[in-house]
């Protein structure tokens, strides 16, 4: 219980997911500002073209689904947002739990500095504006593993308001273009987790545990749709969605529903709804209790939580009871659009290139050892790194830690090739060697098995003319244009060099003979 | 806090207070209807059994309501009687829990190291099992 977590709105004119598993992605637009349940009628945002989620009949109003998505992150503390207990997966049931995670009277909560220093930093990283002054709320509701009957939340004044991100949507043929896009981030604040149920349906009972709730990141979706230029509609919220997929197949379902059910009249009620991923279908989570209230209330153990910078630092302040915005941003390491950037200028690599290889754990810094020590074009090395090598690791379902190729390695293989040493096909052969783990390195394997390019210019012409005496006709519809002949007749070279001459090499030499 | 409002004087009442009080009764005429007394059942687990009850909750928000008659223009609201106070920040150390045994006394139902509960949301009968 009381597990620190960080809640963030995105409210999206489109989805904030740069890949749907499985199928094409759409692009779904809306006019209009934020959907906030709490914040209605906000002005007409900018001119953008609309994207509806399904062909409109003929004469029909096009619609426009908003969404936003209700984020909670786990915050990486050794301890508790407002107890002193620890943070920690798989304990014994309630062994983590303190007098105050289990609402005895007489306790009260006590704010973790980390958690307000890592509110701080995701809304730095998010652009958002840091508001100096925030509040704590009080969020009632009875549920049994929430034994205060209450939350304490952010709800009038958070931390954090106003930021974006930027993110890629891949696009195109294959998937292979990446479209920069920016989804807008209503607000963050902090707020206590509840614990974790265990429902016994055959005893009628649930058990509960207060250690920490389940997952270190859940979403749920809040969504409406409406004719552009009309008033936003009713929205909906969305839960049980555990993982992005899912994610995606509710939304998608979602807008679908709520269309069908305006255009036949009927009308969306403001209501929770569970997704069952096996149907693929969002089910009303309502009893007849109606709408939830929460009866906010400020909450009267916390003060405001007031934070500084530079210039607002009062002097002689104990460092410990202060928090310094201008300090926090400086302890800030690159964002990934920072080193995205970078990576495109430095190396020439395409914004997709740059999206992959800081998508996959240790690929970036793979990456960057292989470059450091090899003699290879960067745009080789980010060839092999991004097809060669993560084709390897995907197939076999491997992290980069777990390769049994070592960047050393790589930049060795790049060098035999960089200095023709061995051909391309050669040089897959040796890494498919050095994925065996043999311990051996590339120039071992390349000796072994004698794949070194013939050196010899004047052994490969000797060769070059003697397949072409040997194949007149080849070279007849070479000399007549066949565009499928040189192709042969390098191909019948090779044979002869038993692989062992760089194809490049044998092309030049023909059309040197052929004069073509 | 009472001293600071009694200086502003009293005037008639204004709109727009997000009042936590009188949701129950817009029209200030006193009488709560039984579809608000189960609503507040319900969201407080209270028992408002009797005619007695539900009439000094009438006069619990008739007292409150008193609150409309100052006149708050341009006053920032008040958020918290600590409001002049440091909030105090703790270091992110471990120094607590571990207790298990000691809390699960308190439950008046327990399975191995679980509190046991009611399934879905509280109902009092549950409790007098």
């Amino acid at each position: 219980m009381a597990a620190p977590m960080l809640r963030w709105g995105c409210r999206g004119r489109r989805w904030a997911f740069a890949r749907v598993d499985g199928g094409s992605c759409h692009r779904r637009g809306a006019p209009t500002g934020s959907t906030s349940n709490r914040i209605r009628g906000e002005s007409s945002v900018a001119q953008q073209p609309l994207h509806t989620a399904q062909k409109t009949r003929k004469g029909e109003h096009k619609w426009a689904a908003v969404v936003g998505l209700e984020i909670h992150a786990q915050i990486s503390s050794n301890s508790k947002l407002f107890s002193g207990s620890q943070v920690r997966f798989s304990a014994p049931p309630n062994s983590l739990v303190s007098f105050f995670d289990a609402s005895l009277p007489g306790t009260l909560p006590v704010l973790n500095r980390r958690c307000v220093e890592a509110a701080v930093m995701t809304g730095l990283a998010l652009n958002c504006h840091i508001n100096k002054k925030s509040l704590f709320d009080r969020k009632h509701y009875f549920y049994a593993d929430l034994p205060a009957g209450y939350q304490i939340t952010q709800q009038r004044l958070p931390i954090a308001v106003n930021g974006s991100l930027i993110y890629g949507v891949c696009a195109g043929k294959k998937q292979s273009q990446v479209i920069p896009k920016t989804v807008r981030i209503k607000q963050i604040q902090l707020e206590q987790d509840s614990g974790k149920s265990l429902h016994d349906n055959l005893r009628s009972q649930t058990l509960i545990d207060l250690n920490r709730a389940e997952g270190q990141l859940r979403v749920d979706a809040n969504i409406s749709v409406h004719h552009p230029g009309e008033p936003l509609g009713v929205r909906t919220e969305v839960k049980n969605l555990n993982s992005i997929r899912f994610l995606a197949k509710a939304i998608d379902y979602e807008i679908q529903r709520q269309i069908n059910e305006l255009e036949n009249g009927g009308e969306i009620l403001n209501e929770t709804r569970s997704f069952h991923h096996k149907l693929g279908c969002t089910m009303s989570m309502r009893d007849k209790e109606g709408k939830q209230d929460y009866r906010f209330m400020p909450e009267p153990n916390l003060p405001p939580l007031v934070l500084y910078d530079a210039t607002s630092l009062p002097a002689g302040a104990d460092p410990q009871q202060v928090i310094n915005i201008d300090q926090i941003r400086e302890t800030l390491p690159e964002l990934p659009s920072v080193t995205r950037e970078k990576l495109v200028q430095q190396y020439g690599m395409l914004l997709e290139h740059s999206f992959t290889l800081l998508n996959e754990v240790g690929l970036l810094e793979f990456f960057q050892n292989v470059i450091k020590e090899t003699r290879a074009e960067p745009k080789k090395v980010t060839s092999w790194v991004l097809n060669t090598f993560l084709g390897y690791l995907k197939q076999q379902n491997l992290a980069v830690s777990e390769s049994p190729v070592t960047p050393s390695a790589l930049a060795e293989l790049l060098d035999l090739l960089d200095s023709r040493t061995i051909s391309s096909s050669a040089a897959k052969q040796v890494f498919e060697e050095l994925w065996k783990r043999e311990g051996k390195t590339p120039g071992q394997i390349v000796s072994e098995k004698q794949l070194e390019l013939m050196q010899d210019q004047g052994a490969l012409e000797q060769l070059c003319h003697s397949v072409m005496e040997a194949h007149p006709q080849v070279v007849m519809d070479v000399k007549n244009r066949n565009p499928r002949a040189i192709n042969k007749l390098i191909g019948l070279v090779r044979k002869a060099t038993q692989s062992r001459a760089d194809p490049v090499m044998i092309k030049e030499l023909l059309e040197k003979k052929l004069s073509l | 806090m009472w001293s600071r409002l009694v200086w502003l004087g009293l005037r008639a009442p204004l709109g727009g207070r997000q009042g936590f009080t009188s949701k129950a009764d817009p029209q200030g005429s006193g009488r709560i209807t039984a579809e608000v007394i189960e609503h507040l059942e319900r969201l407080a687990l209270v028992d408002f059994g009797s005619r007695e009850a539900v009439a000094r909750l009438e006069k619990a928000i008739a007292f409150a309501d008193r609150l409309r008659a100052v006149d708050t223009d341009g006053v920032e609201p008040m958020e918290s009687v600590l409001e002049d106070r440091c909030l105090y920040l703790r270091s992110d150390n471990v120094v607590e829990g571990n207790c298990a045994d000691e809390l699960l006394q308190n439950s008046h139902r327990v399975v191995e190291e679980y509190f046991v509960a009611p399934p879905g949301t509280c109902c009092p009968e549950w409790f007098n099992r």
